[in-house]
């Protein structure tokens, strides 16, 4: 929806579009090296990069509370657990030589004919829609929180649940092996235990 | 009951008894004998009625439609003169002195109930032969006949010999057969009818547009059934079967068939004198070549197998000459001597556990061990040799009297040169005929010539016993008996000489005073002139025949080559061919179907290259074709 | 702002994301990969909110689970590779390779083998040598 005072101009770029442009710039370079980049460690922190990156856009785009919660739990809790799983999976530390794999040349050919694909089709579908960011405010906590707690909430406690669900079943894969049958309470109240306690 | 019942039922009763023999033979073994030999008594005793009914009147000739065929319709008929029936008197009892004799030589056979049974089914198939007046009824009997041949010739099936003689004889009629099947189309198109009645007066009246090429494709059939040159190679080699199967078909009766065959359609024989010439030709050479090759045999049944060959000879030598009295004459009389000899010579065999003459002339007392074979056999190869009074000489000097005949040109439609060359070789067989009659006499039953020598023992060694006579056994008195019943019609049936023409063409069949004087001169000659060589070869080998034959006693033994000649001519390049089929099949067409195989399997190794197990690798895979769909549909959009 | 910005903005980061899914070697990476994927399509879903000024939020909303379910399904996907590492010492996502097509034979015998087409003996040949028979 255009502004009711004319149209603006195709290549007219208002300050918001110049400070979208550079930071998609930073966060698209970021993300080329996160997947790039021949130290495995260097990638979940430029990682980092891009999603800090993407918060910035999340503002500009004045949705607040969402970038708020990117960088909460995606900087915060999804980069962590990353950079912990590359510690406990033993990933060398330094260059690695064999980051990527055989396939490079048919991953970029498919992935810069994806890319020619959609820009095209994106470009040509929204030649001349342009977003009103001077009206009321969208993405405000308020407002989204309202709108959470009034249209959203069955899906909001369904994903509380897959939260739980998630949480436990990490838990379950992730821990070690158990090798031996533990003795049931019952026992335990019959016979002193064997060994020592070990959950 | 009326004629036409009775006839019915001789060929029916023997059917019915082999039939009851195959389905109870082996549930019911103490009813097997009665089932063997009380029918076939019967059938026999129901043709000597028959015959005396019918007598000397005019043909019976009675028929119903079998099946329409859309062309020339199939009778179930029956047609019975003078030839008819004598030669089924002849068949049933031969085939009772058969049967009754195998209930003493098979005694210890396992297999005797099939024995039986098949024996059974013969009689009656050669029964219908003789008394059916259709032919294509005919024709049924007559390869009825061939099969049962074959399986009793392979009765001792454990032995090659018998495996392969068996399929010989099978193939070589065979071969004669299927000319056969088309002249009787061919005859039954031209005469418009296979009743032979109405191709008979087809024949004579000029209906038949085609008589010489008919006649010849006829001609091949009896040639292959009676075994004459050249379809006479199975002959010999089917002696492997048990004796009483080669007294009942390969001397009274199945080669008897053929014979048979042409006297009841002589008119159609006789309209063409090539058909006439080559069946003289054909008569010649098998009368003088057989007696030949009798006489350098050392297995006891290949010479009586060649002489039967020569004897059937002189009867179509007399069909050659038109007459075809003579001809069924000398069949009465020849069943009768030669299946006393056939049988008289398993009796032998299985007192001696050989069937090797040289074996049985060293053995040297076989006169005192069986003397009812030996004075039976006597009696028999008296008759062979055609010595007066004994039967033979009459039927002999009857068919020579109408080659001299056929020679004078007294003959209607019969050339004197085919008259003259069948005399000349009747003569001349019946020399050779006393000749090997007298050494099968002298060897077998001569007193022991004292002499062991190395060559004649290497010549005995090759002649393996057959089976079941491996040590001498005590010789059942049913045996003997029914030797001595067939030496009554083997004496004195000659005495019939001049009732018989009334029964027949009305020809006279007493012999001439010419001929005999020849006849019995040449028999004496070759009577003596063996005798002789036998004393002069107590100094050398034992076999006279050796030093009568010379340098021909090598060939004559092998049947003068005809059998390689087969080989070379037939065998060899069907094996080429069927190697050469084989070699295709399995380098070019099975290539074939391994590639068609290979192909896929190929294809398959080649796609499941692309199955790595890389999950990246498909998920590029699947996203290129994502993009490509998108680009397609944008594009197409 | 013109809506191609943030559009293609999405579009690309998509793309690095996806080059990133096809060509890492550690698990990890791959699972890195896949967030960038995620991020731009919540990137795609603020936006298209923005300009639609959807009484809803259903963008926003949609775009606060998908970061809530990438956060679970990291979860997930880690405590995976720990196991594969465990299970296997590597994490390296070219050695899991079980479902790979092995190329040996799996029977050389053809369902129907091959015919026998070696030379008869000649035993049984149905012609005697014209010799003696017994």
């Amino acid at each position: 929806m255009s502004l009711a005072a004319g149209p603006p101009g195709f290549l007219s770029p208002a300050g918001v579009e110049i400070a979208f442009l550079l930071v998609g710039i930073a966060t698209l370079a970021a993300a080329l090296v996160t997947v790039t980049t021949k130290q495995l460690v260097h990638a979940a922190l430029w990682l980092v990069v891009t999603l800090g990156g993407l918060a910035i856009e999340y503002l500009l785009l004045t949705a607040e509370f969402i970038a708020w919660v990117q960088v909460l739990i995606y900087v915060g809790s999804v980069v962590v657990l990353l950079l912990f799983g590359l510690m406990l999976t033993k990933a060398p530390i330094g260059r690695s030589p064999d980051a990527d794999s055989g396939n490079r040349w048919a991953a970029l050919t498919v992935a810069i004919a994806a890319a020619a694909t959609l820009v095209w089709v994106v470009v040509d579908a929204f030649r001349s829609t342009w977003i009103d960011l001077s009206g009321a405010v969208q993405g405000s906590t308020k407002v989204t929180g309202a709108s959470l707690f009034r249209n959203w909430v069955l899906p909001f406690e369904a994903l509380s649940v897959l939260l739980l669900a998630a949480l436990v079943g990490a838990i379950v894969l992730a821990r070690p092996p158990v090798t031996r049958h533990r003795p049931s309470k019952d026992a335990l109240r019959a016979t002193p235990p064997r060994h020592g306690a070990r959950s | 009951m009326t004629l036409t019942t009775l006839a019915a039922l001789v060929p029916a009763l023997p059917f019915l008894a082999s039939v009851a023999g195959m389905l109870l033979g082996r549930h019911a073994p103490g009813f097997v004998r009665p089932i063997a030999v009380l029918p076939t008594l019967t059938a026999c005793v129901l043709a000597v009625i028959v015959a005396s009914r019918q007598g000397t009147g005019p043909a019976t000739d009675v028929g119903t439609r079998l099946t329409p065929t859309g062309s020339v319709p199939i009778d179930l008929a029956l047609h019975l003169d003078g030839f008819a029936v004598l030669i089924a008197v002849l068949v049933g009892f031969v085939a009772t002195c058969v049967q009754v004799y195998s209930t003493g030589y098979l005694r210890d056979d396992p297999r005797y109930p099939s024995y039986a049974a098949l024996v059974s089914l013969f009689t009656s198939a050669m029964l219908l032969v003789v008394y059916t007046g259709d032919l294509m009824v005919l024709l049924v009997g007559w390869e009825v006949m061939g099969v049962c041949s074959y399986f009793l010739v392979g009765h001792y099936w454990e032995t090659p010999q018998a495996r392969s003689a068996a399929v010989k004889a099978f193939l070589v009629t065979k071969l004669g057969d299927v000319p056969f099947l088309i002249g009787i189309f061919a005859l039954a198109a031209d005469a418009g009818t296979f009743r032979i009645n109405g191709i008979l007066t087809e024949a004579v009246s000029g209906g038949l547009h085609h008589p010489t090429v008919i006649a010849l494709l006829l001609l091949a059939g009896v040639a292959g059934k009676s075994a004459q040159f050249p379809l006479h190679t199975w002959l010999p080699d089917a002696m492997a079967g048990p004796t009483p199967i080669s007294a009942l078909i390969h001397a009274a009766t199945m080669v008897a068939a053929g014979v048979y065959f042409v006297a009841r359609l002589l008119p159609v024989f006789m309209l063409s004198t090539t058909v006439l010439a080559v069946l003289a030709a054909m008569a010649a050479i098998t009368m003088i070549g057989s007696a030949l090759a009798a006489l350098a045999q050392d297995d006891i049944k290949r010479v009586l197998a060649y002489s039967t060959i020569g004897q059937l000879g002189y009867m179509t030598g007399a069909l050659a000459v038109g007459n075809r009295s003579a001809a069924v004459f000398h069949l009465l009389t020849h069943g009768a001597f030669k299946a006393l000899l056939f049988l008289g010579a398993g009796v032998l065999i299985h007192a001696t556990g050989t069937t090797s003459l040289a074996a049985m002339s060293r053995m040297g007392d076989l006169r005192r061990r069986v003397p009812d074979a030996m004075w039976t056999m006597g009696i028999g190869l008296a008759a062979l040799a055609a010595l007066p009074p004994f039967s033979g000489f009459f039927s002999k000097e009857s068919v020579l009297r109408a080659a001299e005949d056929a020679g004078d040109g007294h003959v209607a439609h019969v050339p004197s040169a085919i008259g003259w060359t069948v005399l000349t070789a009747g003569l001349l067989t019946a020399l050779l005929t006393a000749a090997y009659a007298t050494r099968l006499f002298l060897l077998a039953g001569g007193e022991s010539s004292q002499l062991v020598r190395g060559e004649s023992e290497q010549r005995d060694d090759s002649a393996t016993p057959p089976p079941g006579t491996d040590k001498p056994t005590h010789i059942a008195p049913v045996m003997n008996i029914v030797l001595w019943l067939l030496a009554v019609p083997t004496v004195a049936l000659g005495v019939t000489v001049g009732a018989l023409p009334a029964w027949f063409d009305g020809t006279p069949l007493t012999p001439t005073l010419a001929t005999s004087a020849l006849g019995i001169g040449l028999a004496l000659v070759g009577v003596l002139t063996t005798y002789g060589a036998w004393r002069a070869a107590s100094m050398g080998p034992a076999d006279p025949g050796r030093l009568l034959l010379g340098r021909l006693h090598r060939h004559a033994a092998r049947g003068f080559h005809l059998d390689a000649v087969c080989t070379a001519l037939f065998v060899r390049p069907l094996l080429a061919a069927a190697d050469l089929v084989r070699f295709l099949d399995r380098e070019i067409v099975e290539t074939y179907v391994h590639n068609a195989a290979a192909t896929p399997s190929l294809l398959g190794t080649l796609v499941r290259r692309g199955q790595t197990g890389n999950v990246q690798t498909y998920l590029s895979a699947l996203l290129a074709g994502v993009v490509i769909l998108v680009v397609l549909v944008a594009a197409g959009a | 702002m013109h809506l191609a910005y943030p559009a293609v903005l999405a579009v690309l980061l998509f793309c690095v994301g996806l080059y990133g899914v096809l060509v890492r070697r550690n698990a990890i990476l791959v699972l890195i990969s896949v967030e960038l994927m995620l991020n731009a399509v919540n990137l795609n879903l603020v936006a298209f909110d923005v300009w639609l000024r959807d009484t809803l939020h259903a963008g926003q909303a949609l775009t606060l689970f998908t970061i809530t379910i990438a956060a679970a399904e990291i979860g997930i996907g880690l405590a995976i590779v720990l196991l594969v590492h465990r299970n296997r010492g590597t994490s390296d996502v070219d050695k899991l390779t079980d479902l790979a097509e092995t190329g040996t034979e799996p029977d050389s015998a053809s369902i129907a083998p091959t015919t026998d087409n070696t030379a008869e003996t000649a035993a049984d040949q149905a012609l005697p040598a014209g010799g003696q028979t017994a």
